[in-house]
């Protein structure tokens, strides 16, 4: 048995409660993992276990990738996915770069103009945008139909920057002191001590902006008219939720992967890389997230 | 739903040792030392300023009769007849209405949620299955609202696995997803699906702060189980139960918009439009540009005011709140 720690005190739970308890964590957990089982069963499932299973099938009989063929091998989806996967690279890229960096000139009081600009930024917190005037600045700007207004106007997030710098303000002054003594510069020693010693954070940040890009489905709606530059989530909308074909069925005969199939498959490649990334940053994820949200 | 507070941190010991042990350096000495500085903050504050604070600005086309294609400058003031226009519209108190409903479905059904999970994880003796638990629990936070819809109409839809199962057993068929009657209650068992695991972060960093040796006392003084989550369990979570509610509160009028928007073709607008989606509709898809930033701008200063508000009532009732009483 593995270590149980339960202090003394506490003496043992009756059977019934401990009952109780275990038929509540089976049930939370099936409730959670039960629409991930069934999209994959379904992408993997053939013609027949489809028809056989009425739609979605709970448990694969089979194992059948016809249908990640043939969205992987060219068009919509295949375009949408590279394109996401640009938008989300450079998106975290720029995202990670201008809140580390504003968190770092802000972690650092008596500097010049410190607390107003820091005033200037939290007081964001406070006000909303709204909807129409953040989309006539970004049609000002002309980035309209252009992959750019789904990265700049979110690209900074308040929130995100103040758990950096939460992070940031905890590392020893000793250290930095030393390194500013060895004639070090600011870029230098966030570059060198303070980088190095944040990464806990930054990983979790940067998963939160890069799932944030991946995840983005109304800034495309609104911003991108041209349907050739459509991101995944408006692909997963048009052809899983709103049921258009993906697969021309007229064309061909019945060569074809059942349709249910084709549509679970999108949905699988759009979990996969969030299910390949979490496990990285996990481990750090409660105390990055109350890094920022808690103090005290 | 894990709302920031902004700490106090700015006056840290390290903070004081600096102005203490420094005399004041005249301006020019102060820009040469500390210039890297603000290079490093002006791409936020170009950020910033592109798409919140111009954006705020924007807000004043409330007052006007703009037209998408004459330039701003050039178009007339109409005073508070977008206003008017918006008030006599019923279509904007319905979404006024359902806005309120969903706010008030997610306090009573989801809130409690994330406090009883986390209750649950906490008394899990065996620390691997915490690790599980928490894992799986986590993870819809991080799926699209895309997704999550799709996960529910796979399971729950017309041609799901539900009611495949219910035509299976002659039991006839349920439309959870279409039904606009239920549908505020479909929007709040998705968001319990995807974030009530997330939301229990914050509870077990305050479960695990409660000092062990409280329930040893309590135990020795012959508190059982229940009296001793009466008298020292609960009163460890509270300010934290009083601050997320308070920020809720705040928050009032944000009721997950993409989510909605997703669904509001299966129920029809009356029972799903809320202000985001009107605001959409009305104003970015039939063009009526003038009165869906009025929309935004009451919105705007709703939520500022309850912002405001809930952090005064925080303050009232000795919690820290979203930011320091400065």
């Amino acid at each position: 048995m593995s270590t149980v720690i339960r202090p003394a005190w506490a003496g043992r739970p009756k059977p019934v409660v401990l009952a109780l308890k275990a038929v509540t964590i089976v049930l939370v957990l099936a409730v959670v993992v039960f629409p991930f089982l069934v999209v994959f069963s379904t992408s993997v499932s053939d013609n027949e276990a489809v028809t056989r299973a009425g739609g979605f099938v709970v448990w694969p009989s089979s194992l059948e990738f016809d249908a990640y063929r043939q969205i992987l091998s060219g068009g919509v989806v295949t375009r949408a996915v590279v394109v996401t996967a640009a938008v989300t690279a450079v998106g975290t890229v720029i995202s990670l770069a201008s809140t580390v960096l504003a968190a770092w000139a802000l972690s650092r009081p008596g500097s010049l103009f410190q607390r107003p600009l820091l005033t200037f930024v939290l007081v964001t917190f406070l006000f909303t945008p709204g909807l129409i005037p953040l989309y006539l600045v970004v049609k000002e700007l002309g980035l309209l139909d252009s992959y750019w207004a789904l990265i700049l106007p979110s690209a900074f997030s308040v929130f995100n920057m103040v758990v950096v710098r939460g992070f940031m303000m905890g590392i020893p002054a000793e250290l930095l002191d030393a390194a500013r003594m060895d004639g070090a510069g600011e870029f230098r020693i966030l570059w060198q001590i303070v980088l190095p010693l944040s990464r806990a954070v930054i990983a979790v940040v940067g998963l939160f902006y890069a799932v944030g890009y991946w995840n983005a489905f109304f800034n495309a709606l609104l911003y991108l008219s041209d349907a050739t530059r459509w991101t995944l989530q408006l692909v997963l909308r048009t052809y899983v939720l709103q049921g258009s074909a993906l697969v021309d069925n007229t064309a061909d005969t019945g060569a074809l992967p059942p349709a249910q199939s084709v549509q679970m498959a999108v949905v699988v490649i759009a979990i996969v890389p969030i299910l390949a990334a979490y496990p990285l940053v996990q481990r750090h994820l409660t105390k990055g997230v109350l890094t920022g949200a808690v103090k005290g | 739903m894990s709302a920031p507070m902004v700490s106090r941190t700015a006056r840290t010991p390290q903070d004081v040792g600096v102005v203490a042990t420094q005399p004041r350096l005249p301006l020019l000495a102060r820009l040469r030392r500390d210039y890297p500085l603000l290079l490093m903050i002006t791409p936020a504050v170009v950020l910033l300023l592109a798409f919140v604070y111009v954006p705020l600005l924007g807000n004043v086309i409330a007052f006007m009769d703009y037209q998408p294609y004459i330039p701003i400058e050039q178009s007339t003031w109409v005073g508070w007849a977008n206003f008017q226009t918006l008030f006599a519209d019923p279509a904007f108190w319905r979404a006024v209405v359902n806005t309120l409903q969903v706010t008030v479905l997610q306090l009573v059904f989801f809130f409690p949620v994330p406090i009883a999970l986390a209750l649950l994880i906490h008394s899990l003796a065996w620390p691997w299955l915490r690790t599980v638990v928490q894992s799986v629990l986590y993870l819809p936070h991080f799926l699209s609202w895309v997704i999550v819809v799709g996960f529910f109409q796979q399971s729950l839809g017309s041609g799901g696995v539900l009611n495949h199962t219910l035509r299976n057993l002659d039991l006839g068929t349920i439309s959870v997803m279409s039904d606009p009657e239920t549908f505020k209650l479909l929007l709040t068992a998705q968001v319990i699906w995807k974030d009530a695991g997330w939301g229990t972060i914050i509870f077990l960093a305050a479960l695990a702060a409660i000092d062990d040796s409280l329930y040893e006392a309590a135990a020795i003084d012959g508190a059982g189980a229940w009296k001793r989550f009466l008298h020292v369990t609960l009163p460890g979570i509270r300010p934290i139960i009083v601050l997320l509610l308070i920020l809720r509160l705040g928050e009032a009028l944000n009721v997950g918009f993409e989510q909605i928007l997703l669904q509001r073709n299966a129920v029809g607008a009356n029972a799903a439009e809320v202000l985001d989606t009107y605001v959409y509709f009305h104003g970015v898809v039939d063009g009526n540009w003038s009165t869906g930033i009025a929309v935004g701008l009451i919105k705007g200063i709703v939520g500022f005011a309850l912002i405001l508000a809930a952090n005064k009532a925080a303050h009232l009732l000795g919690e820290q709140g979203v930011y320091a009483r400065s």
